[in-house]
């Protein structure tokens, strides 16, 4: 494989990789206060159309995200509502908040089905940014894909190193234990989903606003499904969730890149590889160290069905 | 009848349903007048154009066909406690399968040919779920995301086909198979757009009825449902159950599949589903995943169904209200069904 090519690769690697990273890192944040968002792909809906729309009628793509942030904030807030206030089954309540939110974005979409927008602009980094052409690219990408790693470390010192991070890990492994100790567990929860509705959000503004640029009904394309995948793939763990991100956006890459070489491959077949990889990798990796999930989730996977 | 009315009441009272149903149409009403209609118009509309025509009331039963089918293929796992959301891509699996056989051995009497599409199609969507099924009983990965993942891996491998090796050449302009043979198309109620599968499905609902009450596996079933821990302390195969309960249901999916190809679109394209799968997930959780409220469930979604493309053809309102509409019904029907934890 050419330079040029391993260079656009790479580049649309990290140019992809947000939309999947940061509905992870809202999921890991969900997982960890014991709440399974099958939701997700509908929040993302809603922050891409939303962000999408407030980008065409402002003109500015920062507002765009800014929207689909406090839009997908707004929407989980439905989730929260039903799982939290009111003990509704979490898988069922997120897959009726995923069709609904496929079904406002459409409304909202239609509207905007032909407008464009500029796109979030792309930062360089001083110096690597004038690299020989090939490479230049690599290293001039929009905002949310530098923000990438600062998010993760900001996310895991929360977590991992704060009293409220602890206190919402507790509720994720044993929410009767941690109401008996005194913790405000729907409290925490709903904080929780707040953060997981933002980052939801932007994972879907910054699908339409630095990738496709355009309104596409449905345009996740399970993103937010495969972030939940590689929520088990990182073990919950922010810092290694961009290491699944990258895997993903990667083999979309891939697919692309050797669709534009011209590849005799069907590109529907090479529109599966992310999925079946996502699966692949999970099964033979992630599967012996089930030690790491929130005990709280095994509840929410056992006798699922009422 | 009296079995119906304790299994409601155990669900709540006739008032509740009363509630829930005036909060649908009152959810309908207000997205239609977001969009600037009249109400009243448009119900009425709904009323003379789906259930008091004759061909609107074809146009509902057409459509319960494939979501009795993929509420069943929900239905049937959720008893022994299994999310199946993979009913879409379990369509597009028994469909691909089913379509395979018939354009393979097309010289088939239609006597021959026609079960074994069926059974063709019911070992594609069997097997695509049956995967899931056995990552889930073997502990690696919960049948919600395999399920999930699968059905974009499904979907993806129809449009593979038909785009691809598969595709009639004569048909520069849609990606789609050649016609079926008439061999395997299956037959319509005296010239109506109702055809055979719909008997084929109530029966199966019927059936899964009558297994769940009155067999030994059925009892078995209700008790891993119940509480599966105890169950398997009891000498209960769980999951073996997770296995063939996921397999069944992505059987039944894949009929819906074999039904849609064979008795209406004679052709396999990426349009074969669009989103019975999904919806049947929400008809299976209204129905609390009881067969006998399936039935009422799936002919208010189709009906639903039917009218949104009315309302889309006749007043310009989009399609997609029908799925906030469904969603929005799903959400309250859940409140309805919870139990208040301690906050």
């Amino acid at each position: 494989m050419s330079g040029a090519a391993l260079a656009s690769i790479i580049a649309i690697t990290f140019a992809l990789t947000p939309s999947v990273l940061y509905a992870t890192f809202g999921e890991i944040v969900g997982q960890r206060a014991g709440i399974v968002n099958l939701g997700i792909e509908g929040v993302m809906l809603i922050g891409a159309a939303v962000g999408f729309a407030a980008a065409v009628v402002s003109g500015n793509s920062y507002v765009g995200l800014l929207a689909g942030a406090g839009a997908g904030i707004a929407f989980n807030m439905i989730t929260a509502f039903m799982v939290i206030g009111r003990g509704a089954n979490q898988l069922a309540s997120g897959f009726a908040v995923y069709f609904l939110g496929g079904g406002i974005s459409m409304l909202i979409g239609a509207k905007y089905i032909g407008s464009d927008v500029s796109g979030l602009p792309q930062l360089s980094v001083p110096g690597l940014g004038s690299l020989p052409h090939p490479w230049d690219q690599v290293f001039r990408q929009d905002l949310l894909v530098w923000l990438m790693v600062p998010l993760a470390l900001t996310l895991w010192w929360v977590l991992f190193r704060t009293r409220w991070g602890l206190r919402l890990r507790a509720v994720g492994e044993d929410r009767d234990f941690s109401y008996a100790a005194g913790i405000h567990t729907g409290r925490v929860q709903v904080q929780a989903l707040m953060i997981a509705g933002a980052l939801y959000g932007s994972a879907g503004a910054d699908l339409t606003l630095a990738y496709t640029k355009t309104w596409q009904d449905w345009l996740t394309a399970g993103r937010g499904f495969v972030a939940i995948a590689i929520v088990i793939l990182a073990l919950w763990s922010p810092r290694r969730a961009i290491l699944g991100a990258l895997l993903f956006s990667g083999a979309v890459a891939l697919g692309i890149q050797l669709q534009a070489q011209g590849s005799p491959v069907s590109q529907f077949v090479l529109d599966m590889l992310p999925y079946v990889i996502t699966i692949a990798v999970v099964l033979i990796w992630g599967r012996a160290k089930t030690f790491s999930v929130p005990a709280g989730l095994r509840e929410v996977f056992a006798g699922t069905s009422k | 009848m009296t079995a119906l009315a304790a299994s409601w009441q155990r669900r709540g009272s006739y008032a509740r349903w009363f509630g829930w149903a005036l909060l649908g149409v009152l959810a309908y009403t207000v997205l239609i007048l977001i969009y600037g209609k009249s109400p009243l118009h448009a119900f009425h509309e709904i009323w003379s154009s789906t259930l008091s025509s004759k061909y609107g009331l074809q146009d509902v039963l057409v459509r319960m066909t494939p979501l009795l089918f993929a509420a069943m293929a929900v239905a049937v796992p959720a008893r022994v406690g299994q999310v199946n959301v993979g009913g879409e891509g379990q369509i597009f699996a028994g469909g691909l399968t089913a379509a395979w056989l018939v354009l393979t051995f097309a010289s088939w009497p239609s006597w021959v040919l026609l079960p074994a599409m069926a059974v063709a199609g019911m070992v594609g969507g069997g097997l695509w779920a049956g995967i899931a099924g056995l990552l889930k009983a073997r502990g690696w990965l919960s049948e919600v995301f395999s399920t999930v993942l699968m059905n974009y891996i499904a979907i993806l491998a129809v449009s593979a086909l038909v785009f691809g090796p598969w595709r009639d050449p004569t048909s520069s302009n849609y990606p789609q198979t050649r016609e079926i043979a008439h061999a395997g198309r299956l037959p319509h109620f005296g010239g109506s757009r109702v055809d055979v599968s719909i008997v084929l499905a109530l029966a199966v609902v019927a059936g899964f009825d009558w297994f769940l009450r009155r067999t030994r596996w059925g009892l078995e079933i209700r008790a891993i449902g119940g509480n599966p821990y105890a169950a398997g302390r009891n000498g209960v195969p769980v999951s073996r159950y997770v296995i063939v309960s996921m397999a069944v249901g992505g059987a039944l999916a894949g009929l819906a599949g074999m039904a849609q190809l064979s008795a209406l679109q004679f052709r396999l394209n990426p349009g074969l589903s669009p989103g019975f799968g999904y919806i049947g997930f929400l008809v299976s959780w209204l129905a609390g995943h009881n067969p006998r409220l399936i039935v009422p469930m799936t002919f208010l979604l189709a009906v639903l169904a039917s009218s949104g493309d009315i309302l889309q053809i006749t007043q310009g309102l989009p399609s997609a209200i029908v799925n906030v509409l469904s969603a929005i019904l799903m959400l309250i029907v859940l409140l309805g069904r919870t139990r208040t934890r301690p906050a």
